[in-house]
C-alpha cells in the first residue's frame, strides 16, 4: 500500500501557497503531458544567480510539494548548480542513490512508483530550464 | 449472465481485481488470444502476394476477418478499410478529406473529441488554410446541438464527430449531425471508439459517411483499427499512405491507385490482429445485448447512485442513463485524479485519471486537472462498482 506517499510531510510541503514573482528574469514552464500537470517558473537573477523565486503549480500533491521544495532550494543556484539538483532528485528516485540534502528524503516513498516519478521531477527540471535559460 | 462473460476473460479471475478501464482498452477473450495464436501457427504468411499453402490460408483468414467486421457494422466488406488502430484511421479520414480543402473551406469539430480525432484537423487547417469551427458542450458534457446550424454553415465540408465521449459517456444524435452536415453538402466523419465495446453498430444508417473505431477497445488485440466509409467517399478519398499493395499501374512517371479498401492498406497489413478482432466481434456479436445493455445500465446507476452519495464528488457527464455509454468521469473536491487514480490501484482498482486525451473538453467545462474515469464493459459486476466504491472513500480519507 503506498498511502506512506502521502505522508504529512509531503502534504504539508503540498499545502503551502506557492510564491509569486513579478517582473522575473527568466520563465520556464514544464509539462507531464501524461498527466496534464503543469509548473512555470519565475526567477529573478543577479551573478548568474537566482535571488528570487516564484512558481505556479498545476499538479498532484506530489507535483505540489516538489514544487514547494524546489523554491526552497532555488535561491543561490546558479545554471549548473539547477541542472545538477535536477540529476540529484532523478539519481534519488531512478537509481538510488541517498538524499542530496535532508529535506529531499521525504520523496523518498516515490521511489518504487516510476510512473510517478515524473510528478516529482518536473518542477525541478523547470528550474534547470529557467536557469539555464537566463 | 455477467459470470458467464466474465469466465471468458482470463484477466478477470485474479482475486482482488476490479478492472475499471475499459474505455482505455477493454480486456480480451481467451479464445479471442487462442485465434490469433492459432492464426500464427497455421497460417502466417503475408497476404495478396503469396500462391503457396501458407499464402491461401492467410489471404482466407484476413478476406474472412473483412467479412466479419462488415457484419459488424452492417456493411459490405468492400467499405471495411483495416488500419493500424483508430487514431491512425482517423488520419486517413482526415488527410483523405482534408486535402482537398483550402481557404474558403470549414471543418466543424466537436469539444468531445479525443485528440485522435481533433489534432489531424487542427494541424491540416493550419496547413491547408481552412478554418476550424468547433461544436460546443453544455454544461451536462453533451455536444451542444442548440447551435448546431449556426456553426454548420454551407462553407462546412467536413462535421467530426465522436459517437460516444470517453469523457462524459454521452452519446451523441448521429442522425440530427449527419441531416445539419448533409444539408449543406458535408461529410460526417464519426469517431466510434467509444461505442463499437457496446454493441453492433449500422454506421450507414445512423448517418454516418465515415467510422472509426479501434480492435484494443472493442475486446481485440492491439495495432488494429478499422476505416468503414461509404463505397462512393472512399472511391473520392487519397490514401495518407502509399507503397505496396495499393496501386493499380506503377511507371516511372506516376501511378494509380488501387480500388477501396486495398488503397487504403499500403504495406502488410495487420493480418492476425484482424484476424483476432474479427473472432472479438464474432464474440460480441453472439451476446444478448439487450440484456447486456440493461446489465450496464443498473451498474452505470448504481455506480452514478454512489458516487452521487459522496462529500465533494462533481459527476461530470450525464447524471441519467439516457443516450449515455457506461463511462462515468467525476472528481473530487480537494484531490488530484492522480493522487486517486494511484491509491485506488493500490487497492486493486484500475480506473484511469487525467485528462483523457481530450484538452479541448477539459478546457471547456473547467477541469484543467482532469478527472477520474472509471469505464464498464459486459465483463464488469456490482463488486467491481462496490470496490471502487469503498476505495475511492479510503483513498479520499488518505488524501484529506
Amino acid at each position: 500500500m503506498s498511502d506512506e506517499l502521502y505522508g504529512a510531510a509531503i502534504k504539508e510541503l503540498a499545502a503551502r501557497e506557492p510564491a509569486t514573482l513579478d517582473h522575473p528574469d527568466a520563465s520556464a514552464t514544464q509539462d507531464n503531458p501524461l498527466c496534464g500537470d503543469r509548473v512555470g517558473i519565475d526567477i529573478r537573477m543577479e551573478g548568474g544567480r537566482v535571488v528570487a523565486f516564484g512558481h505556479r503549480v498545476k499538479g498532484c500533491v506530489l507535483c505540489r510539494a516538489a514544487s514547494t521544495l524546489a523554491a526552497e532550494q532555488a535561491v543561490g543556484l546558479d545554471a549548473e548548480g539547477a541542472a545538477e539538483l535536477a540529476d540529484q532528485v532523478a539519481g534519488m528516485l531512478k537509481q538510488g542513490a541517498d538524499p542530496a540534502f535532508p529535506a529531499l528524503a521525504a520523496f523518498l516513498p516515490v521511489r518504487p512508483h516510476k510512473s510517478r516519478h515524473n510528478c516529482v521531477l518536473l518542477p525541478f527540471r523547470a528550474l534547470a530550464k529557467a536557469v539555464g535559460g537566463a | 449472465m455477467i459470470k458467464s462473460i466474465r469466465e471468458a476473460f482470463p484477466a478477470l479471475g485474479r482475486p482482488g481485481f476490479h478492472y475499471l478501464d475499459s474505455a482505455a482498452m477493454a480486456q480480451i477473450p481467451g479464445m479471442v488470444s487462442e485465434t490469433i495464436a492459432h492464426l500464427n501457427r497455421t497460417a502466417r504468411s503475408n497476404v495478396r502476394r503469396g500462391l503457396h499453402e501458407m499464402a491461401r490460408r492467410a489471404d482466407e483468414a484476413y478476406d474472412g476477418a473483412r467479412d466479419s467486421v462488415g457484419r459488424f457494422l452492417s456493411a459490405p466488406p468492400e467499405e471495411v478499410v483495416f488500419t493500424g488502430g483508430c487514431t491512425l484511421a482517423l488520419n486517413m479520414a482526415a488527410w483523405g478529406l482534408g486535402c482537398a480543402l483550402g481557404p474558403g473551406d470549414e471543418v466543424v469539430v466537436s469539444r468531445l473529441e479525443h485528440h485522435s480525432a481533433c489534432l489531424p484537423w487542427m494541424a491540416l487547417a493550419k496547413e491547408r488554410g481552412f478554418a476550424l469551427r468547433w461544436l460546443g458542450v453544455t454544461p451536462e458534457g453533451r455536444l451542444d446541438l442548440d447551435g448546431l446550424g449556426a456553426v454548420v454553415t454551407p462553407r462546412c465540408k467536413v462535421v467530426v464527430a465522436t459517437h460516444a465521449s470517453n469523457v462524459t459517456g454521452a452519446v451523441s444524435d448521429l442522425p440530427r449531425l449527419a441531416e445539419a452536415a448533409h444539408a449543406v453538402g458535408a461529410v460526417l466523419l464519426v469517431d466510434g471508439a467509444q461505442m463499437v465495446p457496446h454493441g453492433p453498430v449500422d454506421p450507414r444508417a445512423l448517418g454516418a459517411d465515415l467510422y472509426a473505431f479501434a480492435g484494443h477497445k472493442a475486446y481485440g488485440p492491439t495495432g488494429i483499427g478499422v476505416l468503414w466509409g461509404r463505397a462512393e467517399i472512399l472511391a473520392g478519398m487519397a490514401p495518407l499512405v502509399v507503397g505496396g499493395g495499393m496501386v493499380g499501374a506503377v511507371e516511372d512517371d506516376g501511378f494509380t491507385l488501387a480500388d477501396p479498401p486495398h488503397r487504403f492498406e499500403a504495406g502488410t497489413p495487420p493480418v492476425a490482429q484482424a484476424v483476432g478482432l474479427a473472432a472479438a466481434l464474432d464474440w460480441m456479436g453472439g451476446l444478448d445485448w439487450q440484456a447486456v445493455h440493461q446489465q450496464e445500465a443498473a451498474l452505470t446507476w448504481h455506480l452514478l447512485d454512489g458516487l452521487r452519495g459522496m462529500d465533494g464528488v462533481r459527476i461530470v457527464g450525464p447524471l441519467g442513463l439516457e443516450a449515455r455509454v457506461p463511462v462515468v468521469s467525476f472528481t473530487v473536491a480537494g484531490c488530484h485524479p492522480h493522487d486517486l487514480a494511484h491509491l485506488l490501484a493500490e487497492r486493486g482498482v484500475a480506473v484511469r485519471g487525467g485528462a483523457h486525451c481530450a484538452r479541448p473538453l477539459m478546457s471547456a467545462l473547467g477541469l484543467e486537472e482532469g478527472t477520474l474515469r472509471a469505464s464498464l464493459a459486459p465483463y464488469s459486476d456490482r463488486a467491481d462498482v462496490d470496490a471502487l466504491l469503498s476505495a475511492l472513500s479510503e483513498a479520499v480519507a488518505v488524501l484529506r
